[in-house]
């Protein structure tokens, strides 16, 4: 899967998430881009990000990742 | 909304939940509005979320009180002003294993353990009763889902030591405490977590970084399974089933294959199948649902197939039976019709995509489950929790016979040329009295069920019933009617409040297995008599018009009650001067309570 791709399904997922046409998210997005995107969304996010791609993130990955580069740099190596 | 009813797409709910949300609230239809309190040991966030969309699709609009997180106790045991101004209609508490208080230990004796288990159970029964006498709404607690780890394994489950064992013993002391305490419901997450698989459920991480007691994907089945228990307390069940037969309640097509042909019985592998789908079915009619069938075939065909000696459901054994040509959905209309409920009260099952699709298309009151593979037709049914039972009346063991009844009377009143004479035949005895205590729960649970021949629509849950059962500002009315063909039950309800020297008439409620009967009068020749005993001089009724009860706009009116005022929604208000009233009942012989 190239990185575009990546990106682009995770921008549907964001979408999905936050209920918001218009985000578009990059290697530098974090939390504070994103008006909605507060602890107990993230959760979501994350459950929604997991079920997109087939994958489990672990425990540890998800508490620490710092923003949407990191997350697919986790999505890259397990997919 | 297909996209809301079993089997659900949970991570679709989760990640769509917004615009569900938007969908369901722009959709035009009118629903009811309810006060939930959530109080929880864990995070309660997209619970409260999913929850609300299952809720929206029954027809509930609720608005929630969420408690700061861990704080039920506290909640519960002392109130705070905001959860006591918000006054719920209802309380959800949300504990899970994580909120036992001490597990036992190794060290442990068997009496140290049962001191243990006492005191856990004098925390959760010093809340509930502290939630009963602040504020008197229904309860549903949650019981506890089996431990993620099994110290001594097997062992675990029957050494006093071991937190299976633990968990097995609180959980039957919450069934206890629920079977004797009204209004109060188990919320069976024990069930619904083996249902789901306990190793997923349990995932500690969302525990850990989140604070949930289950994992999140899990939460869409978690909040189906609590709000059928909702939508049961406020009178959403479904009432009836309507069944399609060939492929449905027995393999091939008995048209064609002939009575012998039909695969139903020990003899095959699908065979069995449907023979444990009609017994199940069976079981089902126990509960009260009331099975018809709706069929593409000769009725001759039809009647063969079910007295099939393998199968064990008989032609008596449905209310009514369509077998024709006509198209399902007048079929579905009539039988709608006939058992005088609504079409949103009906399940149809049906084998044939096709005969679905044009079901749901036609009639989009009506449940139309998907069923692919005869053998998760149980699974199907019975995970849709369409009839979730909150309580159980002797009328509910009844029903089926007393629907039998009423087709036996229509077949009678076909003789008769004048109306009265018919009456007459029936010899109806009635007993209509102030509530006894007995009949509380069949009370409450009409006050909940009937939509047609009601004038207020007001719904009543059994700690509120219970309040003015007490109060003897009431004026109380309930009415039986048997006749010479059987005993119809309690059929009517009527509370009055005493407001100076008139009556307020809050309720005013017919069963419609009793209409044309007479039984208004008799009710009102009983309401006129009691008023009258309590010194009053005036009655008003009051008529709150809804999408089903259009049939008694007028019916004050027919009562020569005097119109004093409408607004522009066509809420009415009619009054009756008692003075000079004539009584109006001449078919049904009255009596009163035997115990007064």
């Amino acid at each position: 899967m190239s990185e575009q791709e990546i990106y682009d399904r995770l921008n549907e997922v964001f979408r999905d998430v936050f209920d918001d046409d218009e985000i578009t998210v990059n290697e530098d997005t974090t939390a504070d881009d994103i008006e909605d995107w507060d602890s107990l969304e993230h959760i979501n996010l994350i459950s929604a990000v997991e079920d997109e791609f087939g994958i489990r993130f672990k425990m540890g990955e998800v508490s620490s990742m710092k923003n949407v580069g990191e997350m697919v740099e986790i999505i890259k190596s397990r997919s | 909304m297909k996209e809301l009813e079993y089997p659900f797409d949970s991570a679709y709910l989760l990640k769509k939940k917004k615009s569900i949300k938007r969908q369901l609230l722009s959709d035009g239809s009118t629903r009811i509005k309810k006060k939930i309190a959530v109080l929880g040991g864990s995070t309660t966030n997209d619970i409260i979320n999913m929850l609300e969309l299952f809720l929206l699709n029954y027809g509930i609009e609720p608005s929630f009180y969420e408690s700061e997180y861990n704080r039920y106790w506290q909640d519960a045991v002392f109130g705070n002003e905001e959860l006591d101004s918000f006054v719920p209609d209802l309380i959800f508490i949300h504990t899970s294993n994580r909120n036992i208080l001490k597990y036992p230990s190794m060290t442990d004796s068997k009496e140290q353990t049962d001191a243990l288990f006492a005191n856990q159970m004098q925390h959760f029964e010093t809340m509930w009763q502290k939630v009963e006498e602040r504020y008197h709404c229904p309860v549903i607690q949650n019981n506890f889902e089996q431990p993620f780890f099994r110290l001594m394994g097997n062992r675990d489950a029957y050494d006093h030591r071991g937190r299976v064992n633990f968990i097995n013993r609180l959980n039957t002391a919450f069934a206890d405490y629920a079977a004797s305490h009204e209004s109060f419901y188990i919320n069976d997450i024990n069930y619904v977590s083996a249902c789901y698989g306990l190793d997923k459920w349990s995932d500690p991480s969302f525990w850990h970084l989140y604070k949930y007691a289950m994992c999140v994907p899990a939460i869409p089945d978690f909040a189906f399974n609590l709000a059928a228990i909702i939508k049961s307390v406020f009178g959403k069940n479904k009432k009836s089933l309507v069944l399609d037969l060939d492929n449905t309640l027995w393999g091939g097509v008995v048209g064609d294959d002939g009575v012998d042909g039909i695969e139903i019985g020990q003899e095959t592998h699908m065979g069995q199948v449907y023979s444990e789908f009609q017994k199940y079915l069976g079981l089902v009619r126990d509960t009260g649902v009331m099975l018809t069938v709706c069929s593409k075939n000769d009725e001759e065909n039809a009647l063969a197939g079910l007295n099939h000696p393998e199968g064990s459901l008989r032609p008596d054994d449905f209310i009514m039976i369509k077998a024709n040509w006509d198209n399902k959905d007048r079929n579905i209309e009539a039988i709608a019709t006939g058992l005088n409920i609504g079409q949103d009260a009906l399940v149809f099952l049906d084998d044939n995509p096709a005969e679905r699709s044009i079901v749901s298309a036609q009639l989009p009151l009506v449940a139309v489950p998907e069923m692919e593979r005869p053998e998760d037709y149980i699974k199907t049914v019975d995970r849709s929790r369409f009839f979730e039972i909150t309580a159980f009346s002797s009328d509910d063991l009844k029903r089926n016979e007393m629907y039998k009844e009423n087709a036996v009377r229509a077949a009678q009143q076909a003789q008769f040329s004048d109306y009265g004479e018919y009456l007459k035949s029936l010899e109806m005895a009635g007993v209509i009295d102030d509530f006894l205590p007995i009949y509380l729960p069949r009370i409450t649970q009409l006050t909940n069920k009937s939509n047609q021949f009601n004038l207020t629509t007001k719904r009543f849950t059994t700690a509120e019933m219970e309040q003015v059962f007490a109060d003897d500002s009431y004026i109380r009315l309930y009415g039986r009617l048997a006749d010479k063909f059987g005993d119809n039950g309690i059929v009517s309800v009527v509370i009055g409040k005493i407001n100076g020297e008139a009556l307020d008439i809050e309720l005013w409620l017919m069963s419609c297995r009793v209409l044309k009967r007479d039984m208004e009068y008799a009710m009102l020749d009983s309401l006129c008599e009691k008023a009258l005993e309590r010194g009053l001089k005036v009655l008003k009724g009051y008529y709150y018009p809804t999408a089903k009860n259009k049939m008694v706009k007028e019916l004050y009116g027919d009562f020569g009650f005097t119109k004093i005022s409408e607004d522009e929604e066509g809420n009415t208000v009619w009054e009756l001067e008692l003075s000079g009233y004539t009584p109006k009942n001449k078919y049904i012989t009255v009596e009163r309570n035997q115990e007064s």
